[in-house]
């Protein structure tokens, strides 16, 4: 199995989630310029955090312009899996590979901060090793985290169980208080219908060593890479 | 010819900014304020190679698909001879 991280100008979480890859799941990763074109080779694909194209516009929009989302969005439709973290999950959105759109937090700053979320599903290629109803702790970085989406929308969302992640307390308690940036119905991460794609504004990479606070990211990596072992 | 466009959120979204800005002019001693709503304008010079239609008909495809994001924004498109 191989994994490519995607590089566009600006990203900064590049580093980490080849980082984990490469020492805690222990597969071979490459990273991919954004005017790259080919990921014929890869069977998944991380878009990391950063702020691609310096957020100009609206944060992910231009990225969503460079060579290799087109085939980014083929690699997708193909089944192969993309998980899309932080400034990722804003590309994805602004790329229609998941529905809804991420804006200005609720009290506008941006917010550094470890948070807990409730893994909602455990039926995704990232979360079968988790049990639904864990709760994770992972930082989260950003100040354009607030997922909206119309009514129409979230009623999906909900009836094909695709919302992966909810902000919670550290009970698990889905609560107002434990929302940080003002995502409706605590929303932290969604997939596509296909299930083979992923956004969550959560960082992962990023709690995946106990020196760092945090390890339970780990489980999301080693969720995708047991999906992977069992498809090769 | 120019061309302006005007990109705001949808009435139903969430405007921190807009909310941050009307408290702040509140501040200032302005009243009479109901709401604040904040946007972005586009000034997009062109060199007169198209006509005015036309001109509008690919100004129109730009906001809709770079300029402003659908999901949370409307756009209107001005153009100038």
């Amino acid at each position: 199995m191989k994994f490519g991280v995607i590089v566009f100008p600006g990203s900064n979480c590049d580093h980490d989630a080849y980082h984990v890859i490469s020492k805690h799941v222990g597969q071979p990763v490459d990273f991919i310029w954004h005017r790259e074109t080919d990921l014929s080779t890869y069977d998944a694909v991380i878009i990391p955090g950063g702020f691609s194209y310096g957020d100009y516009l609206r944060a992910g929009a231009l990225a969503r312009f460079s060579p290799v989302m087109n085939s980014v969005s083929k690699f997708a439709e193909s089944g192969r899996f993309v998980l899309g973290i932080c400034n990722g999950f804003q590309i994805l959105c602004e790329a229609g590979l998941l529905p809804g759109a991420l804006i200005r937090n609720r009290d506008l700053h941006f917010i550094c901060d470890h948070v807990h979320v409730r893994v909602e599903t455990s039926d995704s290629p990232f979360t079968n090793e988790i049990q639904a109803g864990s709760v994770l702790r992972i930082p989260i970085a950003h100040a354009e985290g607030n997922y909206v989406c119309d009514d129409q929308t979230l009623d999906e969302l909900k009836k094909e169980d695709r919302i992966v992640f909810r902000y919670c307390d550290p009970a698990g308690t889905i609560t107002e208080a434990a929302n940080p940036n003002g995502s409706r119905d605590n929303i932290a991460g969604i997939c596509n219908r296909q299930r083979n794609v992923l956004g969550l504004m959560p960082h992962p990479e990023r709690a995946c060593e106990d020196l760092l606070g945090s390890s339970d990211g780990r489980d999301i990596f080693r969720s995708l890479a047991a999906t992977l072992a069992a498809a090769v | 010819m120019k061309a302006k466009v005007f990109v705001n959120l949808k009435s139903g979204v969430l405007d921190p900014q807009g909310k941050a800005i009307h408290h702040s002019v509140e501040l200032l001693g302005f009243t009479g304020i109901s709401d604040v709503r904040q946007g972005k304008y586009f000034e997009i010079a062109l060199d007169g190679s198209v006509d005015q239609q036309q001109a509008r008909e690919s100004v129109e495809k730009m906001a809709r698909e770079v300029l402003s994001n659908p999901i949370i924004e409307d756009y209107r498109v001005e153009i100038e001879a």
